[in-house]
């Protein structure tokens, strides 16, 4: 790689750079402890990172940024309204208001595709004002409907409902319902749920096969089965238990699991393929990573960055949720379906001569980003504990765009990593904002608005940008269609 | 018969004909429930001069084929600090000018002199500032061609933010205009009551029966119409809706498009900036910070309302759009009281109105298209 | 005796609007023959490949006439997919392909292999996960069957134009059972070499025993790769030869054909023509009009002529009009009346007394939704200052004296319409073409420049364009230059006729000159002139 083009990959990530620094300087002024600002980024960062990531889908299927998330996210709290109304708690409430949610937001998700297939190349801005559009019918909903129209039964509804029976108090609290009901599942749980599902799992495969007439291969799934019940049998060790019985998992814990498994992983995939399968793998990828691996437990050992990793708890199933939504978008791209959507996403065109049904390609992302925003705003909102009814899901899209376009993203490109980075960046700043506004002007408002500034100025810069690199240029031929033969009179 | 009326249907388009019957409906509604229909015309009058020249800002965006101008926040914040400016600078206090108001027009209408010279030196500043930074703005625009909507928007919401922090630093001085007590920066609501607060409102002001006339802010709107209409019947209006309309026939007939395109981004940033302060005098409050947030999605569905296109706005889409909308409004909201008193109905009714017709209008143009 | 075909069309005929575009043609194609289709643009060659394609277009305007048989099996075909489920492929002259992709990806876009997992099974077969190494497979094998050496797993962006056409045809052969196969204009793009490369190539696919049809106007590439050829004239089959029994100047007057209709008048004619008195010159001229490049022109337009600017369609025949105007970037030297012109100042030459009609009516010759007097007008009021009154030191529209004018017009020009305050775009074709004549007439030019005058526009309406433009050439001493695809027309009503083959002038004829030498001039500067650049 010659200097040049180190030079324009730094530049191309400038967005990225520049929040990088904006962070560093906001910790030095704000004059707070890095171990506090850490603690509250990753509290901060569970709570959104889902939010960020249902935004990929769309990007890829080039539809932009997808501001209808905002209607994800009223589904969701149209479900968690009514669960908590009718008493339901815990993981249990949490599980059924997010299986209510999800017909909810398919649906909306649905309507929103067929609205942004009718307004193809503007879905940002409709986007945007369908959220205000659906907005209203939402205030309608929760103040007139609700305990009005249609009668509220239910353990919480006097609680929940304006004195007057009609409408809904301007705060929903979830305490003692499903606040932390996600964050608290013991990882005893979490093994134990794993363990049953993947038996089940490879259970309905065998019998799908069978079902089909298809060739079941039997040592795989007894293999799979072993293997799982083997990991099952180890939680039953006391000392194993003892561990797993907490919910929460020390990040110095987690960062030395990370490196090990990144070690094993590509270490022992390296000799499976060199030694075992002779193919010519290439060596100096794996060896890079473990060596990145290892550097960042070395790092581990510096003071200031253990006190962080001490310091800071991570709630594990809502991490193990973000970690799937991860892997789940990574492998939709790996299908027929994520194919095709990378292939209307690159160009609509194409993808119609291609004989795919661009419309619907188009829909199936909106409905898979909206029900994914629908369950991001539940991992949010339980984690709040508290909500403003009214408020809640209004910046919910902004916020999230903007975090996805600091880590790096633009209106046609996006990737998890980005969407993580991002929230990152993003939090910090809006930890140490209002913090340095108050040490640097002795104004806490003003760091207040600063955040908020560079939330939508992120999203205006952007938007530019990909306006600007939209314009055809001169010269630049096949853009657009010369004048064809005028066989077809107009 | 049937046809025709079926053609006027889909010329209208179905959003507009169930917008006039529901502020017909409201009109029914509140005449049947004995509400003052006097004082409600009185009112709808009052709103449909504070609004209007808002909502006239969109036509020479419009017309120069910049398309729907969301970012209109750009000049009203211009307008806002010609308004601070008037006050921080006494302007409406200046013994001189209320000294030749008093011998003018007699002590009990002699502040008005002055008053008027604050608001028309507000808008003068106003207009200067937008000007400015309209034609600043026109420049970006004419590099994002075909996605002007969608950065308009978010440009208008970034210079709100952005002048947030800037409120909090300005180095005003006036009481009317800083926190009390040592508390930093602009106050977020101003009052104009020693400025300019209803002078154009009362101006020339009188009721017929329970209608109250508020002259001189109709006045006032009519002219800002009749400027602009006369503009877009000049030699370069008529270019630049051709610029607007179509592109490669203007620059075919020698039109330099680009120019055309900033003259009216320039244009309908002035026009924002006077409409903000005479929307502002009506109400007899500046709102800085977040307020003027929304001010834009007002008044591109009031254009709508009135039967604008992204691609065509005139004179009349204005008038009667800002009419009707704010009829609506104001109707909507004491009868939406006696239904469910207390309630933000009428707030609901806003957001639904004024995004449902801009989605309507998004998907009329198939917006755009463009890949 | 009944002759096995891969394809036969037979007795197609197609109407769009009541214009009949094809009438009763017969196109058959023998299994692994290249069959060239030829003919003038306008001929039918597009809207019969739409036909094969099912393309909505046509079943939107009603359908078509006439059968299709494939293999001798009768066939209906009503979408694309349905085409291309019967093994009919289309290499685009425009690249169907995603640059952010590689060369597997473009190749197997839609057609993607996959392996079934637990999930597929559960909700559909568009969440089977890809088989990357499958479909990396049946890349490299189409790659290797027509000798494109690039890796498969390599991105498709910033590969030269050749390979993209390669990488086109890999993906067409790649499909399942495919027996005919559509190249439509493929060489228009490509380097000598690479054209050389690919007619061997079409020869190679054609051996497999694959039908293919050849759109092309190069008549050195039929005579070198094709097999057999029909020439299409007027939406009319005008024969059908094995290239054997022909010869480049019989397929040139083919596709020609003499025409009979007179299109004009004759008028006394005394003007005096001279070379040394140039109205217009142009030197090394080049405009980057997308899809009507032109490459260096060197002309010189004579006081007083009617000049003919002809050739196919994508050659720059257009280009040259549109750049002289500054519609699109144009460099080289251009003086008009001997002095130079400046080519980046928009209204530059209509401020010299120069006018335009454009071939694109409805995107660049009117405003659409304004009225006919405001369309007649306004070039001239903001070109020359007219139609206007001035208040101060603002000037305003003169309505009164732009209606008075307009009437006056569309009297002339006999515009059918309600009145002068009609909405231009409600006109039918003719009266718009009329439109964009008057406004151009309103500006008073001494150098008028027009562009498919008569294009979509019925006979009526063409034959008093065409007169009007004789007549203000006669009478009035206008210097006109027309750019028309219709030789017939150009050589009906122009003095000299210049020829525009590959961006550059391949010859300047008289309208007197034989068939043949049109043709040939046409197809390519080639067997005409200068070689090919």
């Amino acid at each position: 790689m010659n200097k040049k083009t180190i030079l324009d990959r730094v530049f191309q990530q400038k967005v990225t750079l520049l929040f990088v620094l904006l962070c560093l300087g906001g910790i030095l002024a704000s004059g707070q402890p890095v171990t506090f600002v850490a603690g509250e980024l990753f509290t901060r960062a569970a709570r959104n990172s889902f939010l960020v990531l249902s935004l990929i889908i769309p990007v890829v299927t080039g539809m932009g940024l997808n501001f209808g998330i905002v209607i994800g996210a009223m589904a969701a709290q149209v479900a968690l309204f009514l669960t908590t109304c009718w008493g339901f708690g815990g993981i249990g409430g949490f599980l059924l208001t997010a299986l209510l949610t999800t017909p909810l937001a398919a649906l909306l998700g649905w309507l929103v595709g067929k609205l942004f297939n009718r307004i193809k190349g503007s879905e940002m801005i409709g986007g945007l004002v369908l959220g205000y559009f659906a907005d209203g019918f939402y205030q309608l909903l929760f103040l007139f409907v609700f305990g009005g129209v249609i009668p509220m039964g239910g353990p919480n509804a006097g609680r929940l409902l304006l004195s007057t029976g009609v409408g809904v108090k301007n705060t929903i609290d979830l305490t003692g319902t499903v606040k932390y009901a996600l964050d608290t599942v013991p990882m005893l749980a979490i093994a134990e749920a794993a363990f049953y599902l993947t038996a089940a799992g490879a259970a309905l495969s065998a019998i799908l096969k069978l079902w089909k007439r298809q060739p079941v291969d039997w040592k795989k799934t007894g293999a799979v089965l072993a293997g799982a019940a083997a990991l099952y049998a180890l939680t039953f060790l006391p000392a194993a238990e003892r561990f797993l019985r907490a919910d929460r998992l020390l990040l110095l814990w987690a960062v030395e699991g990370a490196v090990l498994t990144v070690l094993l992983w590509q270490g022992g995939g390296l000799a499976w393929r060199r030694l075992v399968r002779k193919e010519p793998a290439g060596w100096r990828r794996p060896l890079a990573l473990c060596a990145a691996a290892l550097a960042v437990y070395a790092a581990t050992y510096l003071p200031a960055v253990y006190e962080v990793l001490v310091h800071v708890r991570l709630p594990v199933m809502t991490w193990l949720c973000i970690g799937a939504l991860c892997l789940f978008n990574r492998a939709l791209m790996n299908t027929r379906l994520g194919q095709n959507m990378r292939t209307v996403g690159r160009s609509r065109v194409a993808a119609g001569a291609a004989g795919l049904d661009v419309d619907r390609i188009r829909v199936t992302a909106m409905v898979i980003s909206t029900v994914l925003a629908g369950w991001g705003q539940l991992i949010f909102l339980q984690n709040v504990g508290t909500f403003s009814t009214y408020g809640a899901h209004t910046q919910v899209g902004q916020f999230a765009i903007a975090a996805l376009l600091v880590g790096g993203a633009s209106v046609r490109r996006a990737a998890s990593g980005q969407a993580i980075l991002g929230v990152l960046l993003f939090h910090t700043l809006f930890i140490v904002a209002p913090l340095a506004g108050r040490e640097l002007f002795g104004n806490a408002m003003i760091g207040e608005y600063f955040r908020v500034f560079v939330s939508f100025g992120v999203i205006a810069l952007a938007l530019a940008m990909h306006a600007w690199e939209k314009r055809p240029r001169p010269g630049a031929e096949g853009e657009e269609t010369p004048a064809r033969e005028g066989e077809a009179p107009a | 018969m049937g046809e025709k009326a079926k053609g006027a249907l889909r010329r209208a388009g179905l959003p507009r004909v169930i917008i006039l019957g529901f502020f017909l409906l409201l009109l029914a509604a509140a005449g049947a429930l004995g509400m003052d229909l006097g004082q409600l015309l009185g009112d709808m009058l009052r709103r449909w001069g504070m609004y209007g020249v808002l909502a006239l800002a969109m036509v020479p965006a419009v017309q120069c084929g910049i398309g729907l101008n969301f970012g209109i926040s750009l000049g009203i914040v211009g307008g806002l600090l010609g308004g601070l400016a008037v006050i921080e600078l006494e302007v409406a206090k200046s013994p001189a000018l209320l000294a030749a108001g008093a011998r003018l027009l007699g002590e009990e209408k002699g502040p008005l002199l002055a008053q008027w010279a604050a608001v028309l030196a507000a808008i003068l500043m106003g207009a200067a500032l937008a000007a400015g930074i309209g034609w600043l703005y026109g420049l970006l625009l004419n590099r994002v061609k075909g996605s002007e909507m969608t950065v308009t928007t978010y440009v208008g919401f970034s210079i709100i933010a952005f002048m947030n922090i800037v409120w909090t630093v300005l180095p005003f001085q006036s009481g009317e205009l800083i926190f009390p007590n040592a508390g930093q920066g602009m106050r977020n609501t101003i009052s104009l009551a020693s400025s300019f607060s209803q002078v154009m409102n009362r101006t020339l002001a009188f009721s017929i029966g329970p209608v109250a006339v508020p002259t001189g802010l109709l006045l006032f709107f009519f002219l800002c119409c009749l400027l602009v209409w006369l503009f877009l019947r000049s030699r370069t209006g008529a270019a630049m809706g051709a610029a607007g309309q179509n592109p490669a026939f203007a620059r075919a007939s020698g039109i330099r498009v680009g120019r055309m395109r900033l003259l009216g981004t320039t244009l309908s940033t002035v026009l924002a900036a006077v409409g903000i302060l005479v929307y502002a005098q009506g109400y007899g409050f500046m709102q800085l910070y977040n307020g003027p947030m929304q001010m834009g999605f007002t008044s591109v569905a009031a254009v709508l309302i009135g039967g604008a296109t992204p691609r065509r706005a005139g004179i009349s889409h204005v008038l009667i759009g800002t009419f009707l909308f704010q009829g609506i409004l104001t109707l909507g909201l004491p009868v939406a009281n006696l239904f469910i008193p207390g309630s933000n109905l009428s707030e609901v009714m806003r957001l639904i109105i004024s995004n449902g017709i801009i989605l309507y209008a998004l998907t009329q143009t198939g917006g755009g298209g463009r890949e | 005796m009944e002759e096995r075909y891969a394809l036969r069309m037979e007795g197609i005929s197609k109407e769009y609007a009541g214009h009949r575009v094809l009438k009763g043609v017969t196109l058959r194609v023998r299994p692994g023959e290249i069959h060239a289709l030829m003919g003038e643009n306008g001929a039918g060659k597009s809207t019969l490949m739409n036909i094969l394609f099912g393309m909505p277009v046509i079943h939107a305007t009603g359908g078509f006439e006439g059968r299709i048989e494939l293999d001798g099996r009768p066939v209906s075909i009503d979408t694309p997919q349905k085409a291309m489920e019967l093994g009919i492929g289309m290499v685009h002259q425009e690249f169907m392909l995603i640059p952010g992709f590689t060369v597997t990806e473009n190749i197997k876009v839609g057609r993607e292999l996959s392996r079934p997992n637990l999930m597929s099974r559960l909700l559909g077969p568009s969440l089977e996960t890809l088989d990357l190494d499958a479909m990396a497979r049946d890349a490299r094998r189409a790659l290797d069957a027509i000798g494109l050496a690039v890796r498969e797993d390599a991105l498709v962006e910033g590969m030269p134009v050749g390979y993209l056409q390669f990488i086109e045809i890999a993906r067409e052969i790649d499909k399942a059972g495919v027996r005919l196969l559509v190249f439509d204009e493929p060489t228009a793009v490509l380097t000598e070499g690479e054209a050389e490369r690919l007619l061997s190539v079409m020869k190679s696919i054609a051996a497999r025993g694959v039908a293919i049809i050849f759109i092309t106007h190069r008549l050195d590439e039929v005579m070198a790769a094709a097999d057999s050829l029909t020439v299409l004239r007027d939406g009319e089959l005008a024969a059908r030869r094995a290239v054997r029994d022909t010869s480049p100047v019989e397929i040139a007057e083919l596709m020609i054909g003499r025409r009979v209709e007179k299109l004009v008048e004759e008028r006394e004619d005394n003007r005096a023509l001279s070379d040394r008195d140039i109205a217009v010159s142009l030197e090394d001229f080049r405009v980057e009009m997308p899809g009507e490049r032109v490459r260096g022109v060197d002309l010189a337009i004579r006081r007083g002529e009617i000049l003919g600017i002809g050739g196919l369609a994508g050659q720059g025949k257009l280009g040259i009009t549109n750049g002289i105007l500054g519609l699109y970037p144009a460099s080289g030297r251009v003086a008009a009346e001997g002095r130079p012109l400046d080519l980046k100042k928009p209204g530059e030459a209509l401020g010299r007394g120069m006018a335009f009609v454009s071939e694109d009516r409805r995107g660049v010759g009117l405003l659409l939704e304004e009225s006919i007097q405001e369309n007649i007008v306004f070039s001239a009021r903001q070109v020359n200052g007219d139609f206007l009154r001035r208040v101060g030191w603002m000037s305003f529209c003169d309505s009164p004296g732009a209606r008075a004018h307009a009437r006056e017009m569309v009297k002339a020009l006999d515009i059918r319409c309600t009145g002068v305050g009609q909405a231009a775009g409600s006109l039918s074709g003719g009266n718009q073409q009329k439109v964009c004549l008057a406004r151009a007439l309103t500006l008073r030019p001494r150098v008028l420049f027009v562009s498919e005058p008569t294009r979509g526009i019925d006979i009526g309406a063409k034959k008093l364009v065409l007169e009007k433009l004789v007549q203000l050439n006669r009478e009035e001493g206008v210097t006109v230059v027309v750019v028309s695809s219709e030789l017939a027309e150009l050589r009906s009503v122009c003095d000299r006729i210049a020829i525009v083959s590959e961006g550059r002038i391949s010859r300047i004829l008289s309208p007197g000159d034989s068939d043949a030498e049109f043709g040939l001039a046409m197809s390519g500067p080639g067997k005409g002139g200068e070689g090919r650049g």
